[in-house]
C-alpha cells in the first residue's frame, strides 16, 4: 500500500526530472471547499493510472482571467506575466487543468504574452485515459442507468468549441445521458462567467442559476455533471434555491470517473 | 418610347447613384472612425465564412421558419436584381423587354421564376409582419426597438411588399396588351402567377392598361432605386454589409480576448523583464479600453452598420432572458447610432467627437456593461459573426483603467488578487494544502 503523490514542479526539478504535464489546480481547486474535492479526486486518477504528473503548488498564481474580463488589464498581465515566467522556467510543455476559465486564458491568451503550451481540459484528459484504456470503468457503479444531464460551461463550450470530451466521459459511465433543451452551442451561462462570480448580480427578474437550474431539473436528470468550478458553485447553489439537493447532485466529471475507480 | 423617358430615367439614374454615392463615403467614413485594425489572415478561411455564413446563410438555420421565409425573400432579392439591368437597360434604350427575343422560352422560364419569387418574397414579408406586429414574437418587441427601429422593420417589410406587387401588375397589365396585340408588347408565354391577376384588368381600355403597365414600370424601377438609398439610412444596410461583415470575422477562439501591447510593456517594465521593441515606443498612447466609437476597432463599427437588429443575440443572452438591463442587440444600435450622430456633426462642421457626448454614459450604462456574463451567446447566436461582447469588454477596460469606475466587489476581487494572487481572500502560503488530504490516503490496490 502506498499513499498518492503530488509532486512539485520545484521538488522534480530539484531531482532533476521534469513531468509529462503539469496539473494546473486554479484558485477555485486550491482554495473553494467543494471544489477541492474535484481536485483530489483528480489528482487520485492520476496517481493511479500513473500518469507523469506536477503542480506548482504554492508557486501557482491566478491566471488572472476575472482580472481581465473586469477590464483590469494591468492586474491580469502582472498575473499572466509572472506565470508564465515560472511555466518556461520549468520548461513546461503540456498543461491540464480542471477549469475552463483558466484553461481558456492559458490556452488562448497566454501565447501573446510568451507562454506557448499544449493546453487541455481535464474532461479531454479523462476522454484520452478512457479510449487509451488506462482508466477502466467497470461499469455497474452507482451511476449506472442512471439519468444524467451535463450543463456546458461557457468557456469549455462556446469559447473552445469542446462539447463532446466530457460527453463522451459521462457516457462511459454507462448512463443515460440527457440534453437540456439549451446546450452545446446553445447553451445558457450558469451566470458566474465574465468575473459575475465575484460580485452581486445586476438587477433583475431571476438569477442566472436558478433559471439553468430549472432547466436542469426539467430534464429528470439525477444528477447534474459539470466540467467548471463556477458552474459548479452556481449549479450546486441552484439545485439548493429549488430544495432539490437531497435528490439532484451536482457532480464534476473527475469526481465521477474517481467514483466509478472507487477511489 | 420617347426620348424624353429615356433622358428622364437617366437623370433619376445619374441622381439616385449620385445620392447612393455620397451616402457610401458618408457610411465608409463613419465605419473608419473606429481604430485601425487589420484582419487580412487566413483569406482563404475568410472566403469560405463568407461563402457560408453570408451567401449560404448558415447561421440562420439555427431558427427554421424564420430562415426558410428569409430565404425566400434573399433569394428573391438576389434574383430579382438580374431583371433589374434588363429594366435599367430598357430605360436607357427605349426599349421593352430587351432580352426576350434574344432568350425566347428560357424567358419565359426566367419570367416565371422571377414572379414564383416575387410572390414567395410576399407571403414572407406578409408572414414577417405578422410575427411582428401580430404575434408579436419576443425578440422583436424589445423596448430598444421602440420608435424608429419598429418603424423602419415595417416600412421595409410593406415597401418589398409594394415591390412584388407592382411587379405582378406589370406582367399581368403587359401580358393582357400582349395578347391584343397593342404596341410593341411581346408576348412572353403563359406567366403563371400574374395570370391570376387578369381578371382584374381585362375590363380596362387599352389606354389605360398601357397607363397602368407604365406607371407599374416606373414605380418598380424608381422604387427600387428609392430602397436602394433608404438601405443607407437603415437596418436593413445588412444586405450588403453581411458580406464584408463575415470575411472579417474573428477567426480566433471566441474565448481569447485581444492582448494590449501598450500594457505588456509597461508590465514588463515593472516586473524588470527586457522589454522588446523598445526602440520604438507607440507614437501615441491613446485611451486604455473604449469610451467611445473611435476607441473601438473599426470592425465593431462595421458589426454595428451590418445588424440588422434581428435580436437573435439579445433572445440568447442569459442576462436579458433574467431582466437585466442588458441587450446585446442595444449594444450594436447604440454603437451605430453613436457613429452616425458624429459623422452628421462632422459633416455639419460640428464638434464630432467632442461633442460632450460619448458612446459610454450617453449611449451605453455601466450597468449595462456590468451584467455581462462573457458566455459568447450573442456572438454564437448572430447570423453574420458580429461580436457585441468585445465592444463591451473594450468598454469594460476603459471604465476599470480610467475611470477605476468598477463595482465596489470587484475592486475587492482586484485587491485580493494584488495582495494574495487569488480573487479570494486566502492566504497564498494555504494555496496548496489541499494536497495534505490527498497525501495523507492510502492508494487501494
Amino acid at each position: 500500500m502506498s499513499t498518492y503523490k503530488v509532486p512539485t514542479m520545484a521538488e522534480m526539478a530539484s531531482n532533476g526530472k521534469a513531468p509529462e504535464v503539469l496539473f494546473w489546480v486554479g484558485c477555485a481547486g486550491s482554495f473553494d471547499e467543494r471544489y477541492k474535492a474535484v481536485t483530489q479526486a483528480f489528482v487520485k486518477i492520476l496517481n493511479k493510472v500513473g500518469v507523469s504528473f506536477a503542480v506548482l503548488g504554492p508557486e501557482e498564481t491566478c491566471t488572472g482571467d476575472p482580472a481581465r474580463r473586469a477590464g483590469n488589464e494591468f492586474l491580469f498581465q502582472m498575473q499572466a506575466v509572472a506565470n508564465i515566467q515560472v511555466m518556461n522556467a520549468y520548461e513546461v510543455k503540456k498543461v491540464v487543468t480542471a477549469c475552463p476559465h483558466c484553461f481558456n486564458t492559458i490556452k488562448n491568451e497566454y501565447p501573446a504574452l510568451g507562454g506557448s503550451y499544449e493546453v487541455i481540459h481535464h474532461s479531454q484528459f479523462l476522454q484520452q485515459l478512457i479510449n487509451e484504456g488506462k482508466v477502466r470503468l467497470q461499469g455497474g457503479g452507482e451511476f449506472r442507468g442512471k439519468k444524467i444531464t451535463f450543463h456546458d460551461s461557457c468557456y469549455l463550450g462556446r469559447a473552445n468549441n469542446v462539447y463532446e470530451a466530457p460527453r463522451e466521459v459521462i457516457r462511459a459511465l454507462d448512463v443515460e445521458l440527457v440534453e437540456m433543451k439549451r446546450c452545446k452551442t446553445k447553451g445558457l451561462c450558469c451566470g458566474a462567467g465574465g468575473a459575475q462570480m465575484f460580485k452581486e448580480p445586476e438587477p433583475g427578474n431571476k438569477d442566472i442559476n436558478v433559471e439553468r437550474t430549472e432547466e436542469a431539473l426539467a430534464t429528470g436528470a439525477q444528477a447534474i455533471a459539470v466540467g467548471c468550478p463556477f458552474c459548479l458553485t452556481m449549479m450546486t447553489d441552484g439545485v439548493k434555491n429549488k430544495n432539490r439537493e437531497a435528490e439532484v447532485k451536482v457532480l464534476d466529471l473527475a469526481e465521477m470517473i474517481a467514483k466509478e475507480m472507487g477511489i | 418610347m420617347s426620348i424624353l423617358y429615356q433622358l428622364a430615367f437617366v437623370l433619376i439614374l445619374g441622381a439616385a447613384g449620385y445620392i447612393l454615392g455620397k451616402r457610401i463615403k458618408f457610411l465608409r467614413r463613419n465605419i473608419l472612425l473606429g481604430k485601425p485594425e487589420t484582419r487580412n489572415d487566413q483569406p482563404e478561411l475568410r472566403w469560405k465564412t463568407m461563402a457560408l455564413v453570408a451567401f449560404g446563410q448558415q447561421k440562420m438555420f439555427k431558427r427554421v421558419i424564420p430562415a426558410l421565409l428569409h430565404l425566400l425573400i434573399y433569394v428573391g432579392f438576389l434574383v430579382i436584381n438580374l431583371e433589374v439591368l434588363e429594366f435599367v437597360l430598357d430605360g436607357v434604350f427605349g426599349t421593352h423587354r430587351l432580352f426576350a427575343p434574344y432568350l425566347g422560352g428560357a424567358y419565359t422560364v426566367a419570367m416565371n421564376f422571377f414572379e414564383f419569387l416575387a410572390v414567395g418574397v410576399l407571403i414572407s414579408c406578409v408572414a414577417f409582419l405578422i410575427r411582428r406586429n401580430v404575434l408579436k414574437v419576443g425578440r422583436l418587441n424589445k423596448p430598444e426597438l421602440k420608435g424608429w427601429p419598429a418603424l423602419d422593420a415595417n416600412l421595409i417589410l410593406v415597401i418589398e411588399i409594394v415591390l412584388m406587387l407592382a411587379i405582378l401588375t406589370m406582367n399581368a397589365t403587359d401580358q393582357i396588351l400582349a395578347e391584343r396585340g397593342v404596341g410593341n408588347y411581346i408576348d412572353v408565354g403563359p406567366l403563371f402567377f400574374s395570370h391570376f391577376l387578369f381578371p382584374i384588368f381585362e375590363g380596362l381600355s387599352d389606354g389605360f392598361l398601357v397607363f397602368v403597365e407604365r406607371a407599374a414600370w416606373w414605380f418598380h424601377i424608381i422604387g427600387i432605386l428609392a430602397f436602394a438609398i433608404y438601405v443607407t439610412y437603415s437596418k436593413h444596410l445588412h444586405i450588403f454589409l453581411a458580406f464584408p461583415n463575415t470575411w472579417y470575422s474573428n477567426l480566433k477562439p471566441k474565448g481569447e480576448m485581444k492582448n494590449m501591447p501598450e500594457v505588456t510593456n509597461e508590465v514588463n517594465m515593472m516586473l524588470g523583464i527586457p522589454v522588446e521593441n523598445q526602440a520604438d515606443p507607440p507614437a501615441e498612447i491613446g485611451r486604455f479600453g473604449a469610451k467611445d466609437i473611435n476607441d473601438l476597432s473599426w470592425i465593431s463599427v462595421l458589426n454595428a452598420y451590418s445588424c440588422t437588429e434581428c435580436g437573435r443575440c439579445t433572445a440568447e443572452c442569459p442576462a436579458n432572458i433574467t431582466g437585466k438591463n442588458l441587450s446585446p442587440r442595444k449594444i450594436m444600435m447604440d454603437v451605430r447610432d453613436r457613429a452616425e450622430e458624429v459623422g452628421k456633426s462632422i459633416d455639419a462642421g460640428g464638434p464630432g467627437l467632442e461633442d460632450g457626448k460619448s458612446l459610454l454614459g450617453d449611449y451605453i450604462t455601466k450597468e449595462e456593461l456590468n451584467a455581462c456574463t462573457s458566455c459568447n451567446a450573442c456572438v454564437e447566436a448572430c447570423p453574420v459573426n458580429i461580436d457585441p461582447l468585445s465592444i463591451i469588454l473594450q468598454m469594460r477596460r476603459y471604465i476599470a483603467m480610467e475611470e477605476s469606475g468598477t463595482p465596489s466587489q470587484w475592486n475587492a476581487m482586484f485587491q485580493n488578487m494584488e495582495t494574495s494572487f487569488s480573487p479570494w481572500k486566502f492566504s497564498p502560503s494555504d494555496r496548496f494544502n489541499w494536497a495534505d488530504k490527498v497525501k495523507e490516503s492510502e492508494q487501494s490496490q
